[in-house]
């Protein structure tokens, strides 16, 4: 009984620690998030350091961003043209492959490839930084790492993804159009009147752009942080990557849904 | 280490080309030239029924997009639907114009079409339509054809 007793003790102080590590990890990814803010300004000065960083993120992440969606929006085609010719418009084939990629897909899955490409990359090289020391070198030669190391990797992060979730949907856009319009024979021009007709700019278009925009923030900061954040050792790198992938994954899905319920609830 | 112009140049092209898709996007795919950020002026209608019409839906007039139906409320006082409209201040309406409540295709979205009139007058900002013609409610039609129905052997 008493054993019983204690188990069920240790349980709570469990569920106990386990609380209080989120909340101070909350906590302290916020202040973080304010400490790259204010070194932001070097990034900005000496912005080959950023420029650096956009060519790590962005660029290197050019093709699997275009040949996904490519493929996404050969699928959706595919798939949207077989159900909306049950229906007889598969006409309106375009507009389904347009306001699925615009609203939800371009920014979700450009933002899950990008954490997975180069929000792990971003945190293994800080985090080896960590292990080998190099982020106190640099702090003992009065240079502030996280304006030199952090803010520059946080900002390419943050810059690049907007641009390559508009990426992905003109791609997957286009993708949609060859399948449909060339190989299977849609109209070409009830495919781009009607997409036309149905697209907003301001509605469709900019709160996809705003979610990509808030999806590269998050990664960024989660990736940067978790590199920084990491046990100085060879394990503790490889767990801060898994945690960057699978946390990256879980706040991009969640605010995806948050994110959606302010913008589109018509 | 890759030279420094070198890199520029990658970041340029990577730049150029997402600024290429949000351009594509914009221009390609949706309406950024339509009514978006023009100046506009409000018109409102009164509506017996407003069937299935819904805020942003469009506003046209002999088929072509002329504003956005911009709020949709309820009159306690006449019991009717309320429809203000955002009209492209490039499109002038005439003052006794008539709106009426349309659907595109059979089973489309419903939106307002304008139909001109005849005055010399303009439609200003916050100018009432007075002239109006609800949606069609299928139920109602189809209750009208059986009553019809109903009333023709007795006629004979």
């Amino acid at each position: 009984m008493n054993g019983l007793f204690c188990g069920v003790l240790a349980g709570l102080r469990h569920i106990g620690k386990l609380t209080i590590d989120g909340i101070w990890r909350l906590g302290f990814i916020t202040r973080f998030m304010v400490a790259v803010l204010l070194a932001s300004g070097q990034s900005l000065t000496r912005l080959h350091l950023t420029i650096r960083e956009l060519y790590f993120s962005g660029v290197l992440s050019l093709l699997i961003i275009t040949v996904s969606g490519l493929f996404v929006g050969l699928v959706l085609g595919l798939q949207g043209y077989d159900i909306l010719q049950r229906y007889g418009s598969a006409d309106a084939v375009g507009v389904m492959v347009a306001l699925s990629l615009l609203r939800e897909l371009g920014p979700v899955i450009a933002a899950l490839l990008f954490a997975s490409r180069a929000g792990s990359a971003i945190t293994a090289e800080i985090g080896l930084m960590k292990a080998t020391e190099q982020l106190k070198a640099m702090d003992m030669m009065a240079v502030n790492p996280i304006a030199r190391v952090v803010a520059p990797r946080f900002w390419g992060g943050v810059l690049s993804m907007p641009l390559l979730a508009a990426l992905f949907s003109a791609m997957g856009i286009f993708g949609g159009w060859l399948i449909t319009v060339v190989v299977i024979g849609v109209d070409d021009g009830a495919f781009w009147s009607q997409m036309q007709a149905a697209v907003e700019f301001d509605y469709d278009v900019l709160n996809g752009v705003i979610k990509s925009f808030v999806f590269g923030t998050v990664v960024s900061l989660i990736a940067v942080f978790e590199g920084y954040d990491c046990d100085p050792t060879a394990e503790g790198v490889s767990r801060a990557i898994t945690r960057t992938v699978v946390t990256s994954a879980l706040a991009i899905l969640a605010l995806d849904f948050v994110l959606t319920s302010f913008m589109f609830r018509g | 280490m890759m030279s420094r112009t070198a890199l520029d140049l990658w970041v340029g092209i990577f730049v150029a080309i997402g600024f290429a898709a949000l351009v594509f996007l914009a221009m390609k795919v949706g309406n950024f030239s339509g009514i978006n950020g023009s100046e506009t002026y409000r018109i409102e209608a009164p509506f017996d029924n407003i069937g299935g019409l819904k805020v942003r839906a469009p506003v046209k007039s002999a088929g072509v997009l002329v504003g956005r139906v911009q709020s949709i409320r309820f009159d306690t006082e006449t019991y009717r639907a309320v429809v203000t409209m955002e009209i492209d201040q490039r499109f002038a309406f005439p003052a006794d114009t008539s709106a009426s409540i349309l659907t595109s295709g059979l089973l489309g979205e419903q939106y307002v079409g304008l139909e001109a009139g005849a005055d010399v007058a303009p439609l200003k900002n916050g100018d009432r339509v007075l002239i109006t013609q609800s949606a069609v409610v299928l139920e109602k039609l189809i209750g009208q054809f059986l009553f019809d129905k109903a009333a023709e052997p007795a006629a004979q």
